[in-house]
């Protein structure tokens, strides 16, 4: 089912949760939204499912304006961020839910439910779990429950609040996978909230990136990583290094360095480069930056070191691979660095 | 200087909870002490005193009509009590906790009177609203309803004084639980109704019964906002604690106390069956229980 939101806005007293939110979701796709909280995501996750009403706006399931139907009529699957599985049902009443919860004409016969639920076990990998209470699974298998109860009523789209919020690290990473693929089985329309861009990115087809009620960005993980829209994106998505210069006849310059930036307006200016894309380079040429290496950090395969750039207030970061008998650097030696991959924004005002 | 931390040996381990022994033997001989002289003599001397003439007259004093129809009416009074505060309990509590409303906080507190102020002056507030002088006694009148003196007025008060046991057990409890499940139950299509039998009903019940049990308990022991609506005619409008108070009154202290040991009886089986219910469901009761 393909979604189509326009103009949504939702005001609480004294901040506006949705200001303007237009998005559309092709059937089929697996799409992030992503944001700090209090960036209304979850709001916007709650109001396609019908759970909260939104100020204005509205809210297409295919050609169907959902904005007039009902929870049941809009037939969403919603995934609570802490489960919400039903407490003092087996774990297969709570898959038989949705569907025993039918008007009679429309309700299955006991045997069909009985089989439906069985698929759905096996669809989660957890075929011989139908007897137990929500009490008895671990975090993993609680989610997975879950995505089976929410699966059983056929949903047009497949909403989750944070799936993996609540899950410890290792098992996040494995039930992420595990989605992905589930995903590529059953092809449901699916907008997950997460706060995780690690998360979005690996996951999803397309991650919204969203700030105080707006969309920020939407693009593929690729897109959002590359080439982020702003400076709020790029720092949201991955570590950054900033330095101050400015733009003139379309090249950035900060002390020593010039650097190529068409199209960004002449005035004051801000690079933006993450850790690893920073590469040492020769004194000469198009100008480099002098640094020189105030705190070295290994981290397993990787090395953090920070510099002090002369002109710069803040610290560099550069992250640089341990590949084995390369040298390391130590506090003190003096270095030049030049960013391999960058994008210059201009300073507002 | 490590050498220094080692020369000494640590002092014995001690809980830091844990008080001296002759300080925790006067504590705990205190309060065996209080609660004996407090609680299980007298109820001792309840029991001694209604089987003191034997039982033969101990069951007299019970089987006597006016012991009867008090009882009778008691039972009546909780009967109705009951399901009344159970069922607008649910209600209550369901209002206040899932859905926002200007002047939440004050209904909370309000929900609170009925234990604050003493039941005589709530008896005192029905007599001031269906009394000879009351704003509805001409209604009253006119349709020859009586209220006061009568069993209504009996039911009434009883009704006010245990309101707030099932909203102040249910509330905290589904504070605490969260709307989520029922969300979910109503995003997988299921009706108001489904939602409530299926989904609430089931969460709540332990909370409930416990509340329920609380409510009872308070019905069939109320004196004060009931002695003052009730009218005291025998055999008519007296409940079991009024008629213990005009047996004692009368000096017939054994059939006062015979009539007591069943009261007491009453609040034994209650007892039982509200720790039997913090033992075995109370993980399903609000976290408040120890409160009350």
């Amino acid at each position: 089912m393909q979604l189509k939101i326009s103009s949504l806005t939702k005001q609480y007293p004294g901040v506006a949760a949705l200001d303007g939110i237009d998005l559309d979701i092709r059937s089929g796709e697996l799409v992030a939204l992503l944001g700090p909280s209090g960036s209304g995501k979850t709001t916007l996750l709650r109001v396609i499912a019908g759970l909260l009403h939104a100020d204005r706006g509205r809210v297409l399931f295919g050609d169907v304006d959902a904005t007039r139907l009902s929870l049941r009529e809009r037939n969403v699957g919603f995934v609570f961020q802490h489960y919400a599985l039903f407490r003092h049902m087996t774990v297969a009443e709570n898959i038989a839910f949705g569907l025993r919860s039918r008007p009679r004409p429309r309700r299955p016969d006991k045997a069909t439910i009985a089989r439906r639920v069985q698929e759905l076990l096996q669809l989660v990998q957890l075929p011989e779990h139908g007897g137990r209470y929500p009490d008895q699974l671990s975090g993993g298998q609680k989610q997975r429950i879950v995505l089976a109860r929410a699966l059983a009523i056929d949903p047009s789209v497949l909403l989750l609040d944070e799936p993996f919020g609540a899950l410890d690290a290792k098992v996040r990473v494995e039930l992420r996978r595990w989605l992905r693929k589930l995903h590529e089985q059953t092809g449901q329309t699916t907008l997950f909230v997460t706060h995780d861009q690690e998360e979005a990115l690996e996951l999803a087809d397309r991650v919204v990136v969203m700030r105080q009620g707006k969309v920020e960005q939407v693009g593929t993980p690729d897109e959002i990583y590359h080439a982020p829209a702003s400076p709020y994106v790029f720092e949201f998505i991955g570590r950054a290094n900033v330095l101050e210069g400015r733009v003139e006849q379309g090249r950035f310059h900060s002390g020593a360095l010039k650097l190529d930036a068409a199209g960004t307006q002449d005035g004051l200016a801000r690079l933006y480069v993450r850790p690893h894309d920073l590469v040492q380079a020769d004194a000469g040429g198009g100008g480099a930056l002098s640094a020189s290496v105030c705190g070295v950090q290994r981290l397993g395969g990787r090395i953090n070191s920070e510099l002090q750039v002369a002109g710069q207030e803040r610290l560099l970061e550069l992250e640089t691979f341990d590949a084995g008998g390369a040298q390391v650097l130590a506090v003190g030696d003096a270095l030049h660095l030049r960013p391999a991959r960058y994008r210059v924004y201009p300073v507002a005002g | 200087m490590a050498d220094r931390l080692t020369e000494r040996s640590n002092p014995p381990s001690r809980d830091p909870l844990q008080e001296p022994a002759w300080l925790r033997a006067l504590l705990i001989g205190a309060a065996v002490l209080s609660m004996a002289l407090l609680v299980v003599l007298p109820l001792a001397m309840v029991l001694a005193s209604a089987f003191g003439d034997g039982f033969r007259a101990w069951w007299d004093a019970l089987a006597e009509h006016d012991a009867r129809a008090a009882l009778k009416l008691t039972l009546i009074t909780a009967a109705i009590v009951i399901p009344i505060n159970a069922v607008f309990g649910v209600f209550a509590a369901w209002a206040l906790t899932r859905f926002e409303f200007r002047g939440k906080r004050v209904l909370l507190a309000f929900i609170d009177l009925p234990f604050a102020v003493s039941p005589v002056v709530a008896g005192l507030c029905l007599v001031l609203l269906f009394g000879t002088n009351g704003w509805f006694h001409a209604f009253l009148q006119e349709h020859d309803i009586k209220i006061l003196f009568a069993r209504p007025g009996i039911v009434l008060a009883t009704l006010f004084v245990t309101f707030p046991f099932v909203v102040r057990e249910l509330v905290p409890l589904m504070q605490q639980q969260g709307a989520d499940e029922e969300l979910a139950a109503r995003s997988l299509g299921a009706g108001a109704w489904t939602m409530f039998r299926r989904v609430t009903l089931p969460n709540i019940k332990w909370g409930l019964l416990y509340g329920v049990l609380l409510c009872g308990a308070r019905a069939m022991g109320e004196f004060g906002a009931v002695s003052v609506v009730s009218g005291h005619i025998r055999g008519l409008t007296n409940t079991l604690p009024l008629h213990i108070e005009i047996l004692y009154n009368e000096f017939d202290g054994t059939a006062a106390f015979a009539v007591a040991s069943l009261l007491a009886g009453l609040a034994l089986v209650t007892l039982v069956l509200k720790f039997w219910l913090e033992a075995r469901h109370g993980d399903a009761l609000a976290n408040s229980h120890r409160r009350h």
